[in-house]
């Protein structure tokens, strides 16, 4: 009789699951395509690292390591867990796991019934701030969790019927409650990780599959199934851990942006289109203007403009969710309808016409050179280095500064270079992840052209911006590197001073250089060549966490909500370093940090430099 | 409701550096691109969005040379139903009074409820809406930044007054308005958007087809003589001290002169 009751109970447990992940299979059946099948050993690779190692659980200690604890005992009691459910429907039955499974799993079991004590006292009294919400699921399934390990040890002592039924009921609601919110990726995380993203630095094409952007009716993330299905199982992944969030320069700085929101409102959004019940509901906006009220939008523009594409909140996630490849689609399809800030429009039209967002004159583009010994291909010269400049060190006075000192420091190290001069147009690089793709695209080509037509070999570039858009945004471009790595390669043909000044020195690492490219030592190396400089790390912000300066290309131009600048917070972490000097090695931060610095009041006591101005500088 | 809205296509400050040619005639052309003059489009985005609430059709029209059906085809690309390209060399060079009556001859070509103007254009005179409400014998109102429909034969529109302040206004149609900066957010046009309407057709106009003779250069009454870029005067007050002084200087120079109370 009791074998028939839990034969039910089995049955209508896993029936009610295999439903429910029927139901939320179909929003991922009618989205779009995404190809992440390649490279299979470097996700079986990320799978052993990030999910069975929990590599990135530790970045937050305490949090981290009960999440471990909870985690293997998970992986241990599984066995376990599953012969008890075959027990009480065969009597007697055993996977003859032998004695020291056994007393592994009583360890696994006390152990994570102590972390389930522990996160439930944080969670209710010691709430960090990055727990926004949530609380009353969280404590439901950390009790549910403290009832199957109780329940089971009791079982495994005294052979009680009562503590068997309570464990067998638990588990099949525990399990079937998974799908329910954010504890969903304890299914989906496995899958999260395999499919995650591989390759940094790129933004994902408009539609995989399709190079004619013209025959698309519509472009970008309009509706909800214009997410890709793995954007759709990262809203499923979400744990709520709110690491991204916390990471976010945009959330500290309170612009109305928060990653961690993006996925769990998205996940409410699709959970009410695809109901586990019932016939799928209209479809709301994905993201609009309007806020709040019903069939409301589930996304702010406001929130989907804030972001400045610095790669924190991906740097971090445990289970590799991605943000920036969402944020850019629900850009192209807002520059698709229309809806662009107007303070973008110009600078956007600017760039159409003049290939600056400025509308600088063409001609001026190589104007810092003009009492400079450069070679041009404008003139016709020709070299085996290109130095690609950027529109931000061509036409901004303060930046063409590094053009200058760029151009010294390559001559310094023999390299024989050119730089393009009138043909060469901005990047794009933050044009296309403004969602402007037809007009990167554009100027993608025209840069294309002009580069193969100089001739040259390699390419160099001062801005990581640029730095990224010809490693990772264009095509069969000549290897591409950083000046910070050209110095460092050739530290022994420069000839360094000692550094006349008893300043203490802090490196910034601008985001496309640093988490986009993983170039952290190249300039630090630099940095250290030179005798007598006091360098100090900005400890917990720096290499892959570095705070944003407030971001580049466009984002100069975007007027955010916001209570204070990014940049004012990185001089600030700067001077709690115990640092004077800020070096960093992008145009974009120079500009956010000098302005910071004045904001911050801090002018006469912090001052900021770039990196290749100082080697140009104690060379 | 069928509204034709004026647009002209202009060098915009924002994508060149204006510059005085040597003879001092003109600013120096060869280096200019061009856009869609800003308050034109503005009006351009009004029509729009007073279509999508009540129905109807916008048009576009420009005068101008070949060039100008580059930006009829941007308001296209917006979301105007119709463009128009006026263009014949006997036009060029006409005063305020000779660029209305060729949009008058346009304007008459079908029945509008409503005409939009730029409340000026970046290289203009401001003069174009008020003449062509005249011409027609239509009311005019100037620096509209708003417009809502009282009834079926009347707007209620506001106007923006010197120094901020606002004035409402109700006004007969058909009607002329002069539209100001500021009374929408235009919606971004790109490259996309532009291929299009590429194959859509803009029919052109010539001095033959709308019957005016008397615009152009030979016809104008208000001939330019000279242009310049007026030299720095005495009388710029340069702040010194730190940014906190230079905040307190500023916010007390602006209170002292009535900016901010």
């Amino acid at each position: 009789m009791t074998q028939l009751f839990f034969l039910l109970v089995a049955l209508a447990g896993l029936g009610t699951f295999t439903w429910i992940i029927v139901r939320r299979v179909q929003p991922l059946l009618h989205a779009a395509p995404d190809p992440r099948f390649n490279d299979i050993p470097r996700r079986i690779q990320l799978v052993l690292k990030l999910w069975l190692a929990q590599w990135r659980q530790p970045r937050y200690l305490l949090a981290g390591v009960l999440h471990i604890v909870v985690f293997f005992g998970f992986l241990i009691l599984a066995a376990r867990s599953t012969e008890l459910v075959i027990l009480g429907i065969v009597p007697d039955f055993s996977l003859h796991l032998g004695r020291w499974y056994d007393i592994t799993k009583e360890i696994a079991g006390l152990a994570v019934l102590a972390a389930v004590v522990i996160l439930a006292i944080r969670r209710a009294f010691f709430r960090p701030a990055r727990y926004t919400g949530h609380t009353t699921e969280a404590l439901l399934v950390l009790g549910m969790i403290a009832t199957l390990m109780v329940s089971e040890l009791v079982y495994s002592r005294t052979g009680s019927l009562a503590a068997y039924t309570i464990h067998d009921i638990t588990f099949f609601t525990f399990l079937c409650f998974l799908p329910m919110g954010k504890h969903f990726h304890v299914i989906t995380s496995l899958f999260n990780v395999f499919f995650m993203r591989l390759r940094p630095g790129n933004v994902k094409p408009v539609k995989y599959g399709v190079t004619d952007l013209d025959s698309l009716p519509s472009l970008g993330v309009k509706k909800f199934e214009d997410f890709t299905w793995k954007h759709i199982l990262d809203f499923y992944s979400c744990a709520d851990c709110g690491r991204c969030s916390d990471r976010c320069p945009a959330n500290r700085v309170k612009r109305p942006l928060s990653p961690r929101n993006i996925s769990i409102k998205c996940r409410e959004a699709a959970f009410a289109q695809y109901p586990i019940v019932g016939v799928r509901q209209a479809p709301s906006p994905v993201v609009g203007a309007g806020q709040g009220q019903a069939g409301a939008p589930v996304l702010h523009e406001d929130e989907i403009w804030s972001c400045t594409t610095c790669g924190a909140c991906e740097e971090e996630c445990p289970i590799g969710i991605e943000y920036i490849d969402k944020i850019v689609d629900l850009r192209r399809g807002m520059v698709d309808d229309g809806l662009v800030p107007q303070s973008l429009q110009k600078p956007m039209s600017a760039l159409e016409k003049r290939g600056n967002p400025w509308g600088k004159l063409e001609k001026n583009r190589a104007a810092w050179a003009a009492k400079m010994d450069v070679k041009l291909v404008e003139k016709g010269e020709t070299a085996e280095t290109l130095y690609f400049v950027d529109s931000m060190t061509s036409y901004d006075d303060r930046m063409q500064k590094i053009a200058q000192a760029t151009a010294r420091v390559l001559a310094k190290a023999s390299v024989d270079f050119a730089v393009i001069g009138k043909d060469e147009k901005d990047s794009g690089h933050d044009v296309r992840r403004f969602g402007e793709e037809m007009l990167f695209e554009a100027l993608k080509e025209q840069n294309a052209e002009a580069i193969r037509s100089s001739e040259a070999k390699k390419i160099v570039v001062s801005d990581p911006h640029a730095l990224n858009a010809l490693r990772n945004d264009y095509d069969g471009m000549p290897p591409v590197q950083h000046i910070s790595e050209v110095i460092a390669e050739n530290v022994n043909k420069l000839t360094f001073k000692p550094l006349d000044s008893a300043k203490t020195y802090t490196y910034h690492d601008p985001c496309y250089l640093g988490r986009h490219n993983n170039t952290y030592d190249a300039p630090r190396t630099a940095i250290d060549c030179i005798p007598g400089l006091k360098r100090v790390e900005m400890k917990g912000n720096c290499r892959d966490r570095s705070f944003c300066c407030g971001g580049g290309g466009l984002m100069l131009f975007y007027e955010p909500e916001e209570e204070q600048r990014m940049g004012v917070v990185r001089v600030r972490q700067a001077a709690d370093a115990g640092a004077d000097v800020i070096v960093t090695a992008c145009p974009f931060c120079l500009t956010n940090i000098e302005d910071a610095i004045k904001v911050a009041g801090l002018e006469g006591k912090m001052e900021a430099i770039d990196l290749v101005e100082l080697v140009d500088q104690q060379t | 409701m069928e509204i034709l809205v004026c647009v002209k296509r202009v060098p915009d400050s924002a994508e060149n550096e204006i510059s005085v040619s040597s003879d001092g005639r003109d600013i120096k052309r060869e280096d200019l691109v061009y856009s869609v003059n800003e308050w034109d489009n503005y009006a351009v985005e009004e029509a729009i969005q007073i279509v999508e609430r009540e129905g109807g059709n916008v048009t576009v029209v420009s005068i101008g040379d070949a060039g100008a059906e580059e930006i009829v085809r941007r308001e296209m690309a917006m979301g105007a139903n119709q463009g128009v390209l006026i263009t014949d060399p006997a036009f060029e060079g006409s005063d305020g009074l000779g660029t209305a009556k060729v949009l008058k001859a346009a304007a008459n070509r079908a029945k509008y409820d409503l005409i939009l103007t730029g409340a000026q254009a970046d290289d203009g005179a401001g003069q174009v809406g008020g003449m062509l409400a005249a011409l027609l014998d239509w009311p005019y109102a100037s620096l509209v930044n708003r417009i809502e429909r009282k009834d079926d034969a009347t707007l209620r529109i506001g106007r923006e007054i010197e120094g901020g302040n606002q004035e409402i206004n109700d006004i007969d149609t058909p009607c002329v308005l002069s539209i100001q900066t500021g009374i929408n957010e235009p919606r971004y046009v790109g490259i996309r958007g532009i291929r299009k309407v590429a194959s859509l057709e803009v029919p052109v106009l010539d001095s033959a087809a709308l019957g005016v003779n008397d615009a152009g250069a030979a016809a104008a009454k208000v001939r330019r003589v000279d242009y310049f870029v007026p030299e720095l005067g005495a009388g710029a007050e340069m702040l010194e001290g730190s940014t906190e002084e230079l905040a307190d200087k500023v916010v007390g120079l602006l209170k002292a002169k009535g900016a901010i109370k």
